[in-house]
């Protein structure tokens, strides 16, 4: 904290410090249009929306718990906010910070019938829990033949580019995850969706990772239903409807390539399909592959390296699905394959130039 | 170092972090004494000292001496009831036998894998014995004898290495990769010590239910080097959870020696510095075993704190059939230590209070094997459960992507089924 403090010692001259301004959003945020028949909603951005999903488990499943690294006083995201003086130290408790004993001691919780919501501080530290997740979560119920399963278990954990994390508070590891049967991984983007995604995934029967992009934990507000919903897992949203190409992404890379359709219709008449995909394992190939059908192009656009990303799954399934009806090449826009930069980020991250180039070069293809 | 934490710190609340540690901050007000918040007590010293690891090993708790009689001066000792001590010396024999008809069974080719329980049996059966039934056991491998004291038939044991259509694990895992819901027997799996910490959760979430039961986790002096078993130790201390650690210390690990693996006093040397308590016991005293049991599960309970159990013993037979062990040690160590068999050691025990003699030895032998040998026999003979049930349980649910790959590899087999084994009903 004395670090942070100090700095407002100093003043810092005009000139200096319009340099020192750091670079931050790269999108601007598409707020839901929410329906009026879901009841009653109030204004939240995402962590509030996490939150209230949390609070909305605890309070109605009394065999569940929440816990992590500093989950405690509310979490360095304001996620777990007021929950332990809510509900208890006893379900809603710090952990020892060690990822594998999280996901670990998560694993045996939802072994014994406790719903089991564990938050790994940033995605970037997933990696000592790989074993936990891959090798044991995602195989219990089919290694035991169903004597066995974790799937009361969910991990929520922040993840992608927030301006300013360089290499471990940036990343978007869901490729990784995505090549381990058994798991189910979502990533939401906007407070409406992480509310009910979240509820879904807690609800799930097996286990499930929550990935939550970061950037938009305060910039996203919506109107957010006070009631328990459930959104539904494996099903992609059809965000916007469009004749020339389909643009795919998820998390906030969805916020991007809304712009970009906004950007290439109203300045190249190009009509852009999106889709959010919403759940990455397992993934909603029936509404990608229609649409590419109608549309003849597409592209994936998404935060994580290139090569292993998500999107070859994604473009490969295309062209098995879609090898008539496709115009050109599938293009992928995406992350280079170097670890996230810290000053170099706004030339790292696949952002609307670099997708509206995509989208020009495609329809001219 | 530096930037990540202020990079985290900007994402934080700042106003609410100031609040937070102001009101809660442990310190106590008005000391003239500093107090680190890292440690409890603390005194100061002017001395420079190294604190060098003690030098004292933990003794070795002992009962029942090799000739099979009560150590002198055993206070407050529970000596099974009769029928009880022939319940647990049968089902060490029965499991030895079991071991011995599997093993050569691999070394045919019959089944793909085995890994015998040989000079382990007192641990698995007397702390079985010892715990009570509805206590969850997480085990690593060399823990059969649990699951037949608990009432897993010998059928069942070889349905799962032959995989075949009566397996419950439907045929999916390799053999000895045992699992009982009934029993309470979470199944086995592969990678080493990731049940640890699992152990751990399921012990947090029976304090919560307050339903009276503990954990108990098994696992060798190998496996407690990984990471997982540090985690374990740690999160069971600082949660307060109603855990036993059960150690298997049988010298190797696969054909690592112990003082390869660490440099301590062997796992109970890990207890004080989680704060844990600790037992060591021997392993091949199945009256100590099971005296131990009792005992750590009544502190688990009555503390709700974990424990660590370190039962010293010697893995008589190789790590397993992929293991030949006298490449690194050598044929007299293993003799000596069969002297020490704790099955010899029960039977001695069992003869001074004339429960037993050789005559029903050889006769409980000789049935026992006639009986395991039919039931290999019917278990050889079954078939293997349906090539579908591959894609079972995958999911809760099956996902479309994976009823289209059913369906493919049906399209396939319908053409090509000349090319597949016949007992998977293609």
């Amino acid at each position: 904290m004395n670090i942070v403090n100090k700095f407002s010692l100093f003043n810092v001259p005009k000139y200096i410090s319009s340099r020192l301004k750091r670079y931050s959003s790269h999108f601007v945020y598409h707020p839901e249009q929410i329906s009026n028949e879901i009841g009653k909603t109030t204004k939240k951005n995402m962590y509030q929306a996490i939150n209230s999903a949390l609070d909305l488990v605890l309070n109605k499943d009394p065999n569940s718990v929440v816990f992590g690294e500093d989950v405690g006083f509310g979490g360095v995201f304001r996620c777990t906010m007021g929950l332990r003086d809510r509900y208890g130290k006893d379900r809603v408790f710090n952990t020892p910070l060690c990822e594998q004993g999280i996901v670990g001691f998560g694993i045996g919780l939802a072994v014994a019938g406790t719903t089991a919501i564990a938050e790994i501080q940033f995605a970037d530290y997933m990696y000592p829990a790989f074993d936990q997740l891959v090798n044991e979560a995602a195989k219990y119920r089919y290694r035991s033949g169903n004597l066995f399963d974790c799937g009361k278990l969910t991990v929520r954990t922040p993840c992608s580019a927030v301006g300013h994390g360089a290499l471990y508070h940036s990343q978007s590891p869901e490729s990784f995850y995505a090549h381990s049967p058994g798991l189910k991984i979502v990533m939401p983007r906007s407070a409406y969706k992480s509310k009910g995604l979240l509820l879904s995934c807690v609800r799930d029967p097996n286990p499930c990772i929550f990935f939550e992009p970061k950037i938009m934990y305060r910039i996203a507000v919506d109107e957010v239903p006070d009631d328990d919903y459930e959104l539904p897992l494996g099903k992609a949203d059809v965000l916007v409807k469009g004749r020339d190409i389909t643009l795919i992404g998820w998390g906030t890379q969805v916020h991007v390539l809304l712009e970009v359709a906004e950007m290439a219709q109203k300045e190249y008449g190009i009509s852009c399909e999106i889709i959010d995909l919403v759940t990455i394992l397992p993934w909603d190939k029936q509404t990608v592959t229609n649409s590419v059908k109608k549309t003849g192009r597409a592209i994936v656009s998404h935060e994580a390296p290139l090569t292993g990303g998500f999107g070859a799954e994604i473009t490969a399934s295309i062209q098995e699905e879609c090898f008539l009806h496709l115009e050109s090449p599938i293009r992928r826009v995406t992350g280079y394959d170097t670890p996230f930069p810290h000053v170099f980020e706004p030339f790292y991250l696949p952002n609307k130039w670099k997708c509206l180039q995509a989208i020009k070069e495609l329809v001219n293809y | 170092m530096m930037y990540s934490k202020i990079t985290v710190r900007r994402l934080i609340d700042l106003k609410f972090l100031k609040k937070y540690y102001k009101f809660s901050s442990t310190m106590p007000v008005n000391v003239d004494k500093s107090i680190y918040p890292g440690i409890k007590k603390i005194d100061y010293t002017s001395k420079l000292n190294i604190d060098e690891p003690p030098m004292n090993t933990v003794p070795i708790f002992r009962i029942l001496k090799n000739n099979g009689e009560i150590t002198n001066n055993c206070n407050s000792i529970i000596i099974p009831e009769n029928n009880e001590l022939l319940k647990m010396y049968k089902s060490m024999v029965l499991l030895s036998i079991m071991d011995k008809l599997l093993y050569e069974s691999q070394r045919q080719g019959r089944i793909s894998f085995y890994m015998t329980n040989e000079g382990e049996e007192a641990i698995q059966i007397g702390s079985a014995a010892g715990l009570n039934f509805n206590d969850m056991v997480y085990g690593q491998y060399r823990e059969s004898g649990i699951l037949l004291y608990r009432g897993f038939t010998p059928e069942q044991f070889m349905n799962q290495c032959f995989g075949n259509i009566d397996d419950i694990g439907k045929g999916r895992q390799m053999p000895v990769h045992y699992g009982s819901k009934n029993l309470n027997f979470v199944t086995i799996s592969s990678p080493l010590t990731t049940q640890l910490p699992q152990a751990v959760g399921t012990a947090f979430s029976f304090k919560q239910l307050k339903n009276n039961r503990c954990t108990i986790v098994y696992f060798g002096e190998g496996a407690a080097s990984e990471g997982d078993a540090h985690a374990a130790f740690n999160f069971a201390s600082t949660l307060d959870c109603p855990i036993i650690f059960f150690c298997r210390n049988n010298g190797y690990a696969i054909s690592t020696p112990a003082h390869e693996q660490y440099r301590g006093d062997g796992i109970v040397s890990h207890g004080s510095g989680y704060g844990i308590a600790t037992i060591r016991v021997d392993g091949n005293d199945i009256i100590a075993v099971y005296n131990a049991i009792l005992k750590a599960r009544e502190y688990v309970m009555n503390n709700t704190r974990p424990l660590i159990l370190e039962a010293m013993t010697y893995r008589l037979g190789h790590h397993s059939t992929s293991d030949d062990s006298t490449a690194y040690r050598s044929k007299d160590e293993i003799k000596n230590w069969s002297n020490e068999s704790p099955i010899k050691r029960l039977k001695q025990f069992l003869k001074t209070k004339d429960l037993w003699n050789d005559q029903l030895d050889s006769e409980y032998t000789k049935e026992t094997k006639k009986q395991l040998m039919q039931t290999f026999t019917i278990a050889s003979k079954k078939n293997k459960p349906n090539w579908k049930e591959m894609f079972n349980d995958v999911y809760y649910e099956i996902p479309e992507h994976l009823l289209t790959q059913m369906n493919s590899l049906e399209d396939h087999l319908s053409k090509y089924s000349d090319h597949y084994p016949k007992d998977c009903g293609v």
